[in-house]
């Protein structure tokens, strides 16, 4: 299995036997550090679209091998505001680095820049389509939580029309066999492609109006947040912003193992109070980024086989 | 009975024919070929033993290259296609879908890569009935109410 050159753009591209040895790899290196694993060696992050977690994480991901980190945070200050394409931006951004890291409000983009040009490139998100370091990231807490991946048992809460990491976390967790609950309101369900791909596979899945249906029956409660600004209709969103606040009071009877996790950020779907319980490992998720960030840059760049 | 094998399509001397098209998609496959030239014949509604209505085209002085039999065997999967020439069959075959569609459809997601940048859009075949089909770029899957054909 080598990664060296290989872009990272979906999770479907990722077989179990991948994904496991990147999840290997990032706990290689949160163990032992190794700060100039990647030195002399150069990421790009073009984000044309704003995000703090994500490219502060490659960032620090790179800046902690020992690598260097150039790029913009903002369409608006690369030359696609002059009418670039987008091939010929990453086109040229390949004469400059080894890797590139990107975000793009288009669907399909990471994919077509890793076309374009001969660097490995690294999706950090292509509109609601795929978001891969994010699955792996969470697919890594979920391991260093659970010791395993297989057969578990996962909820997922909230928005789970829009959501792209519950559409990639359920698409990865069919390689690990795990049981799947949906907990959302009508109008946020589960979108059929995904549930229909999980029948196919055979995988057990069934959906829930309440938290409550749920909670007391998973090792996995993946919380997510009511997205605002994918609503086309306002007062649709008004209906469901508040539908699910995770409360202290409705863990009382949790399985021991249970462990909370949730993109980030957060508004108001997991009350404060649960932050200190031994539940709550969504800034440990954060954390996790970093080496999972880590991994696939080393692996992609061929500093570890 | 002989008043029955009056052809009521006419025949050609040089081109193509293709029979066994879905009636509502007769009209479809003009469409597609964008024909400026060529004379056609067109028939629709005629009775068939294997489709109970079919739709039938006539196309003079054309062979129909690979990318064009793609595209109508995205709307009519089981057409059967002739080439004639001096009034006969010179080559007759059915339609397949192929496992990837290339460069024929324009991605039905407005907010895919393929429908900003100028590049070859690629689906992948799912399911042949009911159609199913899988963007490459945005990873959409579309049924066939939702495929446009370039």
């Amino acid at each position: 299995m080598d990664f060296k050159g290989k872009s990272i753009i979906s999770i479907r591209d990722l077989s179990r036997k991948q994904i496991l040895r990147i999840l290997e790899v990032a706990g290689a290196l949160e163990q032992n550090p190794k700060p100039e694993l990647l030195k002399g060696r150069v990421m790009a992050t073009l984000f044309f679209e704003p995000s703090t977690r994500t490219r502060l994480s490659f960032e620090s991901a790179m800046e902690r091998l020992g690598g260097k980190v150039i790029g913009f945070a903002d369409a608006n200050i690369s030359s696609t505001r002059k009418g670039e394409s987008l091939r010929d931006t990453v086109k040229t951004v390949e004469n400059y680095s080894d890797v590139i890291a990107m975000r793009h409000p288009l669907e399909g983009t990471a994919r077509l820049a890793s076309e374009s040009v001969s660097i490995p490139v690294l999706n950090g998100g292509d509109g609601a389509n795929q978001h891969p370091t994010q699955t792996l990231l969470d697919l890594y807490t979920i391991m260093k939580t659970q010791g395993k991946l297989d057969r578990l048992k996962v909820a997922m809460v909230g928005d789970l029309k829009y959501g792209r990491t519950v559409h990639s976390l359920a698409i990865a967790l069919t390689l690990f066999g795990c049981q799947m609950y949906f907990v959302a309101p009508d109008s946020l369900k589960m979108p059929p492609y995904i549930t229909e791909e999980l029948k196919e596979k055979g995988i057990r899945y069934s959906e829930h109006g309440e938290i409550e249906e749920v909670i007391d029956k998973v090792n996995i409660l993946y919380m997510t947040r009511i997205q605002k600004e994918r609503f086309p209709d306002p007062s649709e969103y008004e209906k469901v912003k508040n539908v699910y606040v995770l409360k202290k009071d409705m863990l009382t009877n949790a399985k021991g193992n249970l462990r909370i996790l949730h993109p980030l950020p957060r508004v108001n779907e997991i009350a404060t109070e649960v932050d200190n319980t031994p539940y709550a490992v969504y800034f440990e998720q954060a954390r996790n980024g970093i080496f999972v960030r880590q991994a696939l840059l080393a692996l992609v760049l061929g500093a570890v086989k | 009975m002989a008043q029955d094998k009056v052809q009521r399509v006419s025949a050609i001397k040089n081109g193509t024919v293709i029979d066994h098209i879905p009636p509502e998609a007769t009209f479809k496959v003009l469409q597609i070929l964008n024909l400026t030239n060529e004379s056609i014949t067109v028939g629709n509604n005629l009775s068939s033993k294997k489709m109970g209505l079919k739709g039938l085209v006539k196309i003079s002085n054309k062979i129909l290259t690979k990318e064009e039999l793609n595209k109508i065997a995205v709307i009519a999967p089981h057409a059967s296609v002739c080439a004639i020439k001096d009034y006969k069959v010179k080559n007759k075959f059915q339609l397949k879908l192929p496992e990837i569609l290339e460069n024929i459809i324009t991605c039905f997601n407005p907010k895919c890569i393929t429908r900003k940048e100028e590049v070859p859009t690629k689906f992948y075949v799912m399911k042949k009935r009911p159609l199913k089909i899988r963007c490459h770029y945005c990873e959409r899957i579309f049924k066939k109410s939702e495929i446009l054909i370039k």
